[in-house]
């Protein structure tokens, strides 16, 4: 085992200990914030996990699955969060009367 | 490492599902599945089936948990105390689930090459789907045109889903300006 490879496995290593981390945050709570706070924090270290398993296993195009997961996290959060500051996903909410999401 | 990484990610997704069926806060219960299907799609790409990865985060971690919260905002935040679990209930589970697990002694090797599904009709698609279709990408060319019309039928049928519940989703939501 290289240099390189040693590096990336410890990435990952540390990535498994966050996504860990993350993950009893999300089943313990206590408040909504934390675990939205713990599955955006969660998404990003799946990112993470298939970057850093894409140059593990050598094939570094996983990279743009990663991209796409970002978006996807994003767009979660976004709901997420307008849920719950609204109580409503698709209906205007200001003068705005088109709605958004 | 990819054994280590396959064990830990698969005990997660195991406490992840507990906590599921265990938690009465359904908004937790919709991050919490948001983040399973999250570790599903890992799992996958660990798995170098990249194209299910992809559909499971788009649709299981995006689509699912919007749908979700959606339903969300017409239900109570809190799951009502049901009925006690059957036994009955827990007895079927536990049998379908061994058996399942029974069924799997009888399948190939994990990545071996003399499985029954590489013999079939894989090696004149990787040989000759670019001559008979065109796109360099097998994978694409099996889904879009070897199995056209399945795809055609899940798209219809994923169509139909978004249709039903966009309909039950608007109904009676109507608000006065």
């Amino acid at each position: 085992m290289d240099h390189t490879t040693l590096m990336f496995a410890a990435a990952a290593f540390a990535l498994l200990v966050a996504m860990v981390m993350a993950l009893v945050r999300a089943l313990m709570g206590p408040t909504v914030y934390d675990r939205i706070l713990a599955v955006n924090a969660f998404g990003t270290k799946t990112l993470l996990m298939i970057a850093v398993v894409g140059f593990l296993t050598e094939r570094p195009e996983f990279l743009d699955i990663a991209l796409v997961y970002a978006l996807i996290n994003f767009i979660g959060t976004v709901a997420v969060t307008k849920f719950v500051r609204y109580r409503s996903l698709g209906f205007p909410v200001g003068d705005n009367a088109e709605g958004e999401l | 490492m990819i054994e280590l990484l396959d064990i830990v990610i698969l005990g997660m997704m195991v406490v992840a599902a507990l906590a599921v069926l265990w938690l009465r806060d359904l908004f937790a219960v919709a991050m919490l599945s948001g983040a399973y299907s999250l570790m599903g799609a890992t799992l996958y790409v660990l798995l170098d089936a990249v194209d299910v990865a992809f559909t499971e985060a788009a649709v299981g971690a995006g689509i699912a948990t919007v749908l979700m919260l959606g339903t969300l905002t017409l239900v109570p935040r809190q799951e009502k105390p049901g009925k006690k679990p059957s036994l009955a209930g827990l007895f079927t589970v536990a049998a379908t689930g061994s058996l399942l697990i029974w069924a799997t002694l009888d399948m190939p090797e994990y990545g071996d090459p003399d499985a029954p599904i590489h013999h079939h009709v894989a090696p004149r698609y990787m040989k000759d789907s670019a001559a008979e279709v065109g796109p360099p990408n097998v994978v694409t060319s099996v889904l879009a045109s070897y199995r056209g019309y399945d795809t055609l039928g899940e798209t219809t049928v994923i169509f139909t889903a978004a249709i039903g519940v966009m309909a039950l989703l608007a109904r009676g939501r109507r608000r006065k300006p």
